[in-house]
This record gives structure tokens, sequence and C-alpha cells, in this order.
């Protein structure tokens, strides 16, 4: 029987299997964001445990709330950067090098195929992209994690997906994967990693397989896998340069972790995305989703674009196509996050920001912000966010408020028109 | 050291409740476990319910529905719990990484099966309900007034090693 690629990573990395069906991971990776590790720290100092298993595996950003927005927020800053300095870890990152940590890490070419990453984040499943297992956990994993390079799972079964067709213009993998999750529903994948397949993934650049895998976990999946090929060692080349050959040495040793085709799996989905429709979610649980078009006209007082779901450069130029020559409404205020300083450079040397200030846009620095309600674009009551980020729960945005997630290109199209609409016919007039 | 489990029990009758229903973004800005504590289930979406009322701020068991704990892999969740003496939750199903950090914690997240759940609600409408936890024998005795129903639940040798470490710092601490 042939194995997943979540099955041939736990082969390599188990460690113990303590009672049957309790596999410990070596872990690879651990990483580390201010909101999630600072009650780890202090516990590990009241148990006179203040160590870190290899400070070079350990990777630690200050993104949630950054620059600190109060006393609260700025200890918890202030607690990270002083463990990241007393442990000497090489790579922390602080206000004005710092992004979201789902966009940072892989930007910083960390994370390779068939690595164990954990995080305390449940986004981290955006890392399996690269052919890695990684999965969100909690404090108390994150400590185990970052004082002896293990974490314990029960082995997840995978659901394949099969991605076939061609995607349509206008329509992205922010709408599959909403496409998916409705189809799936939210505890749909619960300890289940979702391993995406097919000719559409094989197209997917790495930002937009990025996007796919981030949303696993609103399915409830552990991780998104997707299979490394070609478009994952080219962007991993500059990091890998010196350990191969050449582009094809590391594509032999990245297909390793490839899923043998009579792997096992607990469910087969096959989608054609060539009839698919730009998707929009309604109501509080990101699994409640729907055409574009049948959403059409539901007000909008904010857009915000960012986050670790797209907040990335591709995103912005797809939000930025939309929004040349055209300007938000009046009713509706815009936030843009570069979800890190590269992209936010990045999309300066093309113009995009000029776009999004131009078309009204507020830009801020890279951070969580808006995403989870602590920092820059809280909604008041009643307010409704045209949003490009990946959860929709009651009050994620500010008590309240709500939150319809969408493609970069229909939340544009939804600000300059006040209500959320299809940015197809918005290009259609573009290219007319 | 093994936390105590059972006791005033609170039936919340709804599936996918949500770690930003149990403990709101807002507060993850605290940096220890007490200063969670008033506010458990402050945003919980369900009719009736009042995150203030003296049942729901002195209960130690919470029985609910699918799906608990979905969404952010926040332990503040558990946490909050934890300092509240919520030391049991039983419910149909859990995601995945809130059930893993109860159990971290040495908490109980117990499933059972929906019709022994709605066997527990249908005891919670007859009046307030006493739960007694036996970790060991895996059992639960639900007590309302004169009645009383027994149930036996499963959990995996490593959850119960868990448990009985009082967590998986320790249990991880002593192993490797
Ligand atoms: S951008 Fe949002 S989902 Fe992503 S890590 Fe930050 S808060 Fe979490």
């Amino acid at each position: 029987m042939g194995q997943t690629t979540a099955e041939k990573i736990f082969a390599a990395h188990l460690r113990d299997e303590p009672f049957p069906g309790a596999k410990v991971l070596d872990l690879d990776r651990v990483l580390c964001h201010e909101i999630t590790t600072p009650v780890a720290i202090a516990d590990l100092e009241w148990r006179g445990k203040d160590r870190v298993f290899d400070n070079t595996k350990i990777k630690a950003v200050i993104d949630h709330v950054t620059p600190s927005k109060d006393s609260k927020t700025a200890l918890q800053a202030k607690i990270l950067r002083d463990w990241a300095k007393r442990h000497d870890l090489a790579d922390f990152f602080d206000v004005g090098r710092n992004g979201v940590c789902n966009a940072l890490f892989p930007e910083k070419g960390y994370i390779r195929p068939g690595f164990t990453v954990i995080m305390g984040d449940s986004h981290t499943c955006t890392h399996g992209a690269f052919g890695a297992f990684a999965a969100g956990v909690g404090t108390t994993d994150l400590e185990v994690g970052i004082l002896k390079g293990v974490c314990a799972f029960r082995e997840p079964k995978s659901i394949r997906v099969n991605l076939t067709g061609s995607l349509p213009p206008g329509v992205f993998a922010k709408d599959v994967i909403l496409f998916v999750i409705g189809e799936l529903g939210v505890n749909g994948a619960t300890d289940r990693v979702i391993e995406f397949h097919g000719p559409v993934v094989n197209a997917l650049s790495m930002d937009q397989r990025m996007t796919l895998c981030n949303m696993a976990i609103e399915a409830g999946g552990t991780c998104g896998i997707c299979q490394p090929d070609m478009t994952t060692v080219d962007y991993l080349w500059p990091f890998i340069q010196d350990e191969y050959a050449d582009k094809q040495s590391a594509l032999t040793d990245f297909s390793r972790w490839c899923a043998d085709e009579d792997a096992d799996y607990d469910k087969v989905f096959d989608l054609d995305v060539s009839d698919l429709e730009p998707m929009v979610t309604y109501d509080y649980k990101p699994d409640c989703v729907k055409k574009v078009q049948e959403m059409a006209g539901t007000r909008v007082d904010q857009v915000y674009i960012g986050s670790c779901t797209n907040g990335r450069i591709e995103d912005l130029r797809e939000a930025a196509a939309v929004l040349k020559g055209r300007k938000l409404a009046d009713s509706v205020r815009g936030i843009v996050s570069p979800a890190t300083p590269q992209i936010f450079t990045q999309a300066m040397s093309e113009g995009l920001m000029q776009v999004f200030m131009d078309a009204g846009f507020c830009v801020t620095n890279p951070t969580c912000g808006a995403c989870l309600g602590m920092s820059n674009g809280v909604l008041a009551e009643g307010e409704v966010c045209a949003a490009t980020t990946n959860r929709n729960f009651n009050g994620r945005m500010g008590k309240g408020g709500m939150v319809h997630l969408m493609s970069p290109a229909t939340a544009a199209a939804s600000g300059v028109a006040g209500v959320i609409t299809d940015a197809r016919e918005m290009m259609k007039d573009t290219a007319a | 050291m093994q936390k105590k489990f059972g006791g005033s029990t609170i039936m919340l009758d709804r599936s996918d409740i949500n770690t930003d229903e149990i403990i709101p973004a807002k507060y993850l800005t605290e940096v220890t476990k007490e200063a969670l504590k008033p506010y458990m289930l402050e945003d919980l979406n369900l009719e009736g319910f009042d995150p203030q009322d003296e049942k729901v701020k002195s209960c130690s068991v919470i029985v609910s529905r699918e799906n608990f704990g979905c969404g952010s892999s926040r332990e503040h969740a558990p946490w909050v719990f934890e300092v509240n003496d919520v030391h049991t939750i039983i419910a149909e199903s859990y995601a995945r990484i809130f059930r893993q950090n109860m159990f971290n914690c040495g908490m109980l997240a117990i499933e059972l099966p929906k019709g022994q759940i709605d066997k527990l609600f249908a005891l919670g409408a007859t009046g307030d309900v006493t739960l007694e936890v036996d970790v060991e024998a895996q059992q639960l005795t639900a007590t309302a007034g004169s009645q009383q129903e027994n149930f036996t639940f499963e959990i995996s040798p490593f959850d119960k090693a868990l448990v009985k470490a009082g967590g998986w710092v320790e249990f991880a601490d002593a192993r490797y």
C-alpha cells in the first residue's frame, strides 16, 4: 500500500509512540508569534526550564499587533523580544522587519518539502503548500516544541482533493478554497490532512497554493498539503542553491515526499473548476458560501485587503488590477496591508501602492491588523467588511461586525461599488 | 497532578461553538491565565445565554454538541475554562486543536455519541445536573433531582496518561 505525503513525513520523523496511535514527531521548525508564545515562555521560566531545543530551528516574529498599540501588547512584544535575545535566536523579526507569520516565514525560505512545522497559530497549515506537514497547535504544544523539539499527533488520514479543468478568468485560489470548504463543511476535515492534487494546483503559483492551504483549518483540517514540484523548487531556489547541484536534483530530492499513486485516502473529492464562479461567505461560519452573484448588492462599509490568506504580492496585483483608474465608493473605507516588508517594497516598485492610494485606500504596515480585530480596522456594531481574510466568526473583526470572505479582486470591486460586486463585470469594462 | 473533574453542569445546545466565542480576541493581550477569568464565553451566540449568570460562573462541566472549540489555536480557550474550574467538557465532537489543548492541560474533553448527549440534554431539561467522573473506569454519572443516567466514555491511553500526569509538559519533560 502506498503512502500519502503526511504518512511519509510521519514515518521519517517518528521519535516515539508512547501508546498505539500517539505519534511523537521530531520537529524541523517551531515558529512563534507574540500572542501565543509569551505564556509558554512565562511557564517555562516558572518551571525553571527557560531553554530552547535548537535556536536555529525556532523562528519568531511580532506580527499580530505591531507596532504595539498599548501597554499590554507592548508587554507581549517585549516578552518575545527579550526571550529571542536571551536565547540568541538568529531569526527574530521586530518592527520594521516584521510581517504576518504565515507569509513571512515561507518567504524567508524556512519551509521545505517534508518538514514538520508547528506554531501557536491555527493557520500554520499554510506552510503545507511546500509539501510540509505544518500544524497549528496550542501554547502547551508550542512550549514542549520549544523545550524538546517534539510534538504529538494522531496520525491524520488524508482527504484527496483533485482539482481539474482550468480556472476561468476572474476566479482565483480563494474562490476554489471557499467552494471546497462549503462542500466539506467546517468540520469535514477534522483530524484530516487535505491533500491538493491535479492540473489546477500544478498550474498555481506558490502564493496561490498558500491561499489554498491557508484555509484548510476552516474545514477543520490539520494541514493543507500541495505536492512539491518545479514551482516549489523555483520558489526555494535562492535558499537552497548551495545544497543542490541544480534544480533537477532538488526536484528529485523533493519528489520523495509526493504521495504514492496507490495511497489510501479517507475521501476523494473531485472538482472540475472550469465553471466555478467567484465565491463569498455569508453568516458567521466559513462554510456558509455562496456565489458572489447571489450576494451582489449587499452593503459594504469597509474593504480589507491583507492577511496570511491574501496579503501577498499576487493578491495585491489582483486587487490593483480592478482598482486602477477607479475610486472607492464614498461610503467605503479601504485598508490594504501588505503581508511582509518584501511584499510592500515589491508593490511599491510596481506602482501598486499608488493605485491603492489613488483609489482612496489607507495603507498600513505589514501586520495581522483587522483580520482578528485586535488593531487597525476594527468594525463598529452593525458594520460590514468585504475581507480577503480567512475567518468570518461573529465578532472576529469587532463585536457586532459582519465579515464577508472573498478574493482580493472581489473585495476591490465591492469597495468601488459600495456593495458586494462581481469583479468580472468591472474587469470587462477595463478590457473594453 | 491530576485535576478535579465533574460537578455542576451547564448545557450549551449548539454546534460549532468557536474559540472567539469562548474567549474573544481582544483578551488575547493578557499574559497570565488568571486575567482571563471574567471573560469565559463572553461572546457566545446562544439564545437565553448570559455569561454573567451565577450558574455559568459557578459551573464545572459543560455539555455541548458537535465541533466544539473550532477556530483559532488559542489555548486561552481551555485556559479560561481552567481558571474557572471547568475541567470537564462533554460534546459530540471537537475541533482537533481545542481537544488536544484540553488534554495538554490535563483536562477532559469527553466525546459521547449524539444519542447520549441528547439524554444529557433531556436530563438537563428536568433540573440542574451534577456530573460525576471516574477517569480510571471511564464512567460518567449524571444526576438531576431523583433522576440518574450512567454513561461509559472512551479516551485513548495517551489522553489518559496526559490527564494523569497533569498535562503534556509534565509528560514530555519526564520522557524526552
Ligand atoms: S493574518 Fe489573520 S489569520 Fe493570519 S495569522 Fe494573522 S490573525 Fe491569524
